[in-house]
């Protein structure tokens, strides 16, 4: 039963307290390191080794499938979180991009959701309790959530533009199970991310409310929107303004933007929301516009200098970022804002 | 923020900010409300109701109800259906939507399709806490304002008491029980018909606004809504009388607080203009006035019943009312006739004249400036107010000692001019005729004013204002040279800047950073200078709002200068390789029948009519929408059509007195490519270049398949197929001016707007038609082409006329070129300013190209390599292509090549 007035977490005053205090920093890509890592399609199913005490039977190819990777190679997954947490990351994000089952569904992995999430969170909090067994600091799990592969307002047949493919409630009951897992092992809190169709963030809010509700407290949410492309507007159609009204209801710990176009793209859109939204200003782009071999090339310096102008400008209390950063993005980053106070929410 | 507003979005936002009086809701969307759209949606055509959700929203609807209501439909599944088929209609789904629906399943279904912030219609304690608890939590949960009915378990509240209560319980519930933002509270009071003959009823209308009022005072932040047409239930039938039931309320419910409603605008009377007796008897019912009302209402409403407004005689009821209620109306109506003969009246029973101007006149306008600032009243309404205005002043200013003519307490003393170099002052006079219907004292000093006799006329006279206009992009500056000239003279009064290619941004970016020691604004239009004014001469509010206005200045000049940083541009080299590369191949044009200059007489005033685009002459009246549209529009309807009508009316004595004198002259030669640069030959033999034509190259990052293109793209290449340029200039004529004048000393502003404004749509006609003949004739490249002139608006037709100065050619030196070629000055009478405006203002001129594929497009900004190879080829000095082009030049020529440091300069 829905319940809109719980209490909060102990974790939002130690974030509050935190985000007075200074820019709070955010990991990177999951993506790119993985990648580095040059795993089989063996050692995404988990078969490899010779041991055969494989997690995975499937007929479905699972390279590829990132998420998988919490169940099948948990030492990797938690080595990458240790080395955002040791780069400066405050809040570290789960590896469950696509952990819904209509993410997974490409994988037929969807019965593995619930346990994908809930060892998602795990991982990172054993990697941040070793990070912070190390330096003494305060560290948060971000139970990470995507946007699917599927829009809830946008017609993929442009003959049948009120066709849909996807529904709120079929988004809904799949963000529901994923965030129950999340808080089961242990999110601090929730980031909505990538968001392109602010229809199904809304979804992903309702289940996280409703998540909430059946967990007795109110977990701090992240909210962060896409602008894809130069008209300043998500791939849904929304203004930075209008997406903020679409979301404000939710009372969110963050809202911002990640991933796109790379932090100079971002930057106009950035300054719009942090003008309008009452709450903490979270950006994490991409490490610039990828190549045509799809790949960032933007170094760590590069990105650095480009947030770093955020929070000169008084734009930003979160930062990190998305595709193509490395731990050593995110320690450049950490440094180039650690002169510059949090942005201050209007009043 | 936590300024309360209610904020909603489509794919824009929307917030309710405290300028906005009333928020009408669309209704048309709505299946109970509208017999057209339940038709459709029962036929299950999709397209066309669409298309009546775009109407609503392209006709200014700020939300859109949708309801799907209806015992013959699947409620819930049209309305899934219609939601999502809207949001995939951007000009729709830009704004937000009210879900509309007794049925809680049919809302629940409606919020799981948007993604924006939507309104619930409605919730109610109908069937309790509980389930009131329940939606809206659901509300909450979905991100949703809601509208809550007054209504709980033992029914509909219909007393002032009830109402009240039921909704102060249900505002304690969202806001206390549940943490519902009291801002997204919309409360429903609920609207019963009156005059229904059961004596219950007879309070209706006053509990409904008085409960209102009620809320407004004691629910903080929560607004009031209501579904208007339930009023009038018991005259149905008798439209006349339901609207102006209908208007009679909502003017005391606005009063009240109401500040949100479905109402069918379109049919809806203007309050101060419905019959007196009429008003006075649905005032007696709506507010309840005496016991009798319904009875004597039922009488007044046969009169009124039947025939369309048009034919309603007319009443002249009002002149048996005293003298001073006598003026009062006149100026709100704009009615003259009579407006002499009262004045007289009301001087002989007056102490003194000035007593006139204070007592009855000044409170008339007082009524008209309140009705315009409620959006009761549109321009060319208050101009008509205007001018009864200066007729009775002109009336008693014989009888006053000049002293006091002079010593009348204005509000403030305001400087209007079109800066040097610029003619165009319509905008202008309107701005200044509104200014003085609320008081203020305007000293005009026309157009082509220099800076040093503003700065003059400004000591001498000791004005409080100065405001500048001009249309053309030089103007622009012309006024931040202005800024600067008062900042280094030492004044510190306020500069409002205004016209059509002026900008916030600009005004920001340009103007502002030049006049520290006092406040330079940007008046949208002129609607807005009464407020902007208002706000800086009072003592109270003006430091106040010369802050807020610096802040979002300096906000706007920060983003604007993110937004263009983070804009791609490219070098002109690598624009011109990816310049448009049209097929020359086979390209074949005729010649045209002649080459030179010709000078075209024959201009019948009654052909140019025809060609006519009315959308522009409504626009220059601040009357938003697409003729012939706007004539049926909800809200703005009325006045346009009487402003038509008045256009009409002057447009036939035009032709018939013949007050224009058109000329024009248009020429060809042949032309061809080379470079950037069109160059026109002497002759066919393409030997001799008589003038060149200087084109500039767009410098935007483009996607791929999208060229970076200059006007010379579109003509042939030299070497390539034999192409031509046309040129033409066309006026109607230098007597625009005098007939205006003559209405000016007669005290007839608007005339004097309304004549000058047609000019200006004779002369874009002309232009039309002309470039008609010459596709057809003298060029002759389409000799077959028949279009109606009225579809000629949508340019359906092969070939453009770009004009040196507007987008596609932003210099406008380039008109010295094309004056000199086609002989103009001396064929047409057009001459150019310093700041190549033509005079007189109802003047159009531009090249024609042939090519099929040419079409308009913008330069936009232009880099500092592009000016200088312009320069160069131009033979200009750079230091004066960047004065041309200084507002599309993409960095700050006062910067240096050098290095950065010179930008402190």
């Amino acid at each position: 039963m829905l319940d809109l007035t719980l209490p909060n977490s102990p974790v939002f005053a130690a974030l509050d307290a935190l985000a007075r205090e200074r820019i709070l920093i955010l990991d990177g890509a999951m993506g790119t390191q993985i990648q580095a890592l040059g795993l089989s399609e063996e050692d995404y199913s988990g078969c490899g080794g010779g041991a055969c005490a494989c997690h995975i039977h499937s007929d479905q190819p699972q390279k590829g499938n990132n998420d998988l990777l919490i169940l099948t190679q948990p030492q990797a997954i938690e080595e990458i979180h240790f080395r955002y947490a040791m780069a400066g990351a405050d809040i570290v994000e789960t590896n469950t991009f696509s952990s819904t089952t209509i993410a997974q569904a490409d994988y037929a992995m969807e019965d593995k959701v619930f346990d994908l999430n809930a060892e998602g969170a795990r991982i990172v909090r054993r990697a941040l309790d070793r990070a912070t067994a190390i330096d003494g600091k305060p560290r948060f799990v971000a139970g990470a959530v995507g946007p699917t592969n599927r829009t809830a307002s946008i017609s993929p047949d442009v003959n049948d533009p009120g066709y849909r493919a996807v529904t709120f409630d079929d988004l809904r009951k799949a963000y529901g199970q994923q965030i129950r897992g999340l808080i089961a092992g242990g999110a601090d809190l929730i980031l909505i991310e990538t968001i392109f169709d602010t229809l199904n963030a809304k979804a992903a809010i309702f289940a996280a409310l409703e998540a909430f509700s059946d967990h007795g407290q109110r977990l701090p949410l992240m909210i962060s929107g896409t602008i894809t492309d130069a008209s300043g507007r998500t791939l849904s159609g929304q203004t930075p303004t209008a997406f903020w009204h679409s979301v404000m209801h939710a009372r969110p710990f963050t809202v911002g933007l990640n991933c796109a176009l790379g932090a100079a793209a971002m930057r106009p859109h950035l300054a719009e929301l942090a003008s309008v939204a009452t709450t903490n200003i979270c950006a994490y782009p991409n490490a610039g516009l990828p190549n045509a071999f799809g790949q960032y090339d933007e170094g760590p310096e590069d990105t650095a200098r480009q947030v770093g102008e955020f929070a000169r400008e008084g734009l930003v209390n979160v930062v990190g970022g998305c595709c193509g950063t490395t731990p050593d993005h995110i320690r450049a980053i950490a440094e180039a804002v650690r002169p510059f106070a949090p942005r201050k929410i209007p009043a | 923020m936590t300024d309360h507003l209610l904020r909603l979005s489509g794919l824009e936002p929307f917030v309710l900010t405290p300028d906005i009086p009333f928020v009408n809701v669309g209704e048309r969307t709505n299946v109970t409300g509208s017999a057209k759209f339940r038709k459709l949606i029962t036929n299950r055509d999709y397209a066309a109701a669409l298309a009546v959700a775009r109407d609503q929203v392209e006709n200014g609807a700020q939300i859109i109800d949708i309801n799907m209501d209806e015992g013959l439909i699947d409620s819930k599944a049209a309305m899934v259906e219609f939601l999502n088929l809207v949001a995939s209609e951007p000009d729709i789904a830009r704004v937000p939507v009210m879900i509309d629906s007794s049925k809680w399943e049919v809302i629940e279904a409606g919020l799981q399709c948007v993604q924006g912030k939507s309104v619930v219609n409605s919730i109610s304690l109908k069937e309790g806490e509980e389930a009131f608890r329940h939606h809206a939590m659901l509300c909450l949960a979905y991100g949703a304002a809601v509208v809550v009915m007054a209504f709980d378990e033992a029914g509909q509240a219909d007393t002032f008491e009830r109402k009240t209560q039921i909704c102060a319980r249900a505002y304690r519930i969202l806001t206390e029980e549940i943490g519902f933002p009291p801002e997204d509270i919309i409360f429903d009071p609920n609207i019963f018909a009156v005059a229904t003959g059961i004596e219950e009823h007879n309070n209706y209308g006053v509990d409904f606004i008085e409960a209102t009022r009620w809320i407004r005072a004691n629910l903080p932040y929560a607004h009031v809504s209501g579904g208007v047409s339930n009023l009038s239930f018991s005259f149905r039938g008798n439209e006349p009388v339901r609207e102006a039931m209908h208007a009679v309320f909502l003017y005391h419910a606005i009063q009240a607080g109401m500040d949100m409603g479905i109402v069918n605008a379109g049919q809806l009377a203007v309050y101060d203009q419905i019959e007196p007796e009429l008003r006075e008897a649905c005032e007696d019912v709506v507010l309840n006035r005496r016991p009798d009302a319904t009875e004597r209402m039922l009488e007044v409403a046969e009169k009124f019943r039947g025939g369309p407004k048009e034919e309603k005689v007319r009443d002249l009821a009002w002149r048996e009312w005293p003298v001073a209620k006598r003026l009062e109306h006149a100026l709100v109506n704009g009615i003259t006739e009579f407006v002499e003969a009262d004045t007289e009246e009301a001087r002989l029973a007056a102490a003194q004249p000035l007593d006139v101007i204070e007592g009855p006149l000044m409170a008339g306008m007082n009524v008209v400036g309140d009705l315009f600032g409620a959006g009761k009243m549109f321009l060319p309404q208050v101009v008509k107010s205007a001018r009864v205005m200066k007729q009775a002043v002109a009336v008693l200013l014989p009888y006053m000692e000049a002293d006091k003519a002079g010593g009348r307490e204005a509000a403030g003393r305001i400087l209007m001019a079109t800066v040097k170099g610029d003619v165009h002052d319509i905008g202008k006079n309107i701005v200044g005729v509104v200014l003085a219907c609320n008081n203020y004292e305007i000293i005009d000093l026309g157009v082509m004013v220099p800076p040093q006799k503003i700065l003059e006329v400004a000591k001498e006279r000791k004005v409080d204002v100065i405001g500048l206009s001009g249309l053309i992009t030089p103007s622009l500056d012309e006024m931040v040279h202005m800024a600067a000239e008062m900042e280094r003279e030492g004044f510190d009064i306020p500069l409002l800047i205004g016209g059509a290619t002026t900008s916030k941004v600009h005004t920001a970016v340009k103007i502002a950073p030049r006049y520290h020691a006092g406040a330079a604004v940007y008046v949208t239009d002129a609607s807005r200078a009464v407020g902007v004014v208002g706000a800086l001469l009072s003592p109270h509010q003006k430091a106040g709002y010369v802050d807020g206005v610096r802040a979002e200045y300096a906000d706007l000049a920060e983003r604007h200068e993110r937004a263009e940083a983070a804009k791609q541009r490219v070098p002109l080299p690598a624009a011109r390789a990816n310049a448009l590369k049209l097929d020359w191949a086979d390209y074949t044009v005729p010649a045209p029948q002649f080459f030179g200059p010709r000078t075209i007489e024959d201009w019948d005033l009654a052909e140019i009519a025809r060609y006519i685009d009315w959308t522009p002459f409504f626009q220059t009246w601040e009357l938003k929408g697409v003729y012939p549209k706007i004539l049926e529009d909800e809200k703005q309807g009325e006045a346009a059509r009487s402003l038509f009508n008045d256009a009409q009316a002057m447009l036939k004595q035009i032709i018939a007195e013949r007050w224009f004198r058109p000329r024009a002259v248009v020429g060809f030669w042949p032309a061809a490519t080379v470079g950037d640069d069109i160059r026109l030959y002497t002759g066919e033999d393409r030997t001799d270049t008589q003038a060149t034509f200087y084109t500039l190259r767009q410098q935007t990052g483009k996607r791929p398949g999208r060229p970076n293109v200059a006007l010379a793209d579109f003509v042939a290449p030299e070497g390539g197929p034999r192409d031509y340029v046309g040129g033409f200039v066309v006026t109607a004529g230098a007597e625009e001016a005098e007939i205006a004048a003559r209405f000016e000393r007669a005290n007839d502003d608007y005339a004097a707007i309304l004549v000058k404004a047609l000019a200006d749509r004779f002369a874009e006609a002309m232009a039309e038609m002309l470039h008609e003949r010459v596709r057809r004739d003298y060029w002759g490249y389409a000799p077959e082409e028949g279009f109606a002139p009225q579809e000629l608006i949508g340019e359906p037709y092969r070939g453009i006329r770009p004009a040196p100065g507007y987008p596609a050619q932003p210099d406008h030196t380039e008109k010295e070129t094309l004056f000199a070629l086609l002989e103009a000055t001396e064929r047409t009478g057009v001459e150019l300013t310093e700041s190549m405006a033509m005079w007189p203002g109802s003047s159009v001129s531009g090249l024609y190209i042939g090519h099929p594929d040419a079409y308009y497009f913008g330069v936009a900004k232009v880099e500092r390599d592009q000016a200088e190879d312009y320069a160069a080829r131009k033979g200009m000095p750079l230091a004066e292509v960047e004065r041309w082009l200084a507002p599309v030049l993409n960095y700050r020529p006062d910067a240096g090549a050098a290095g950065a440091g010179g930008a402190a300069a």
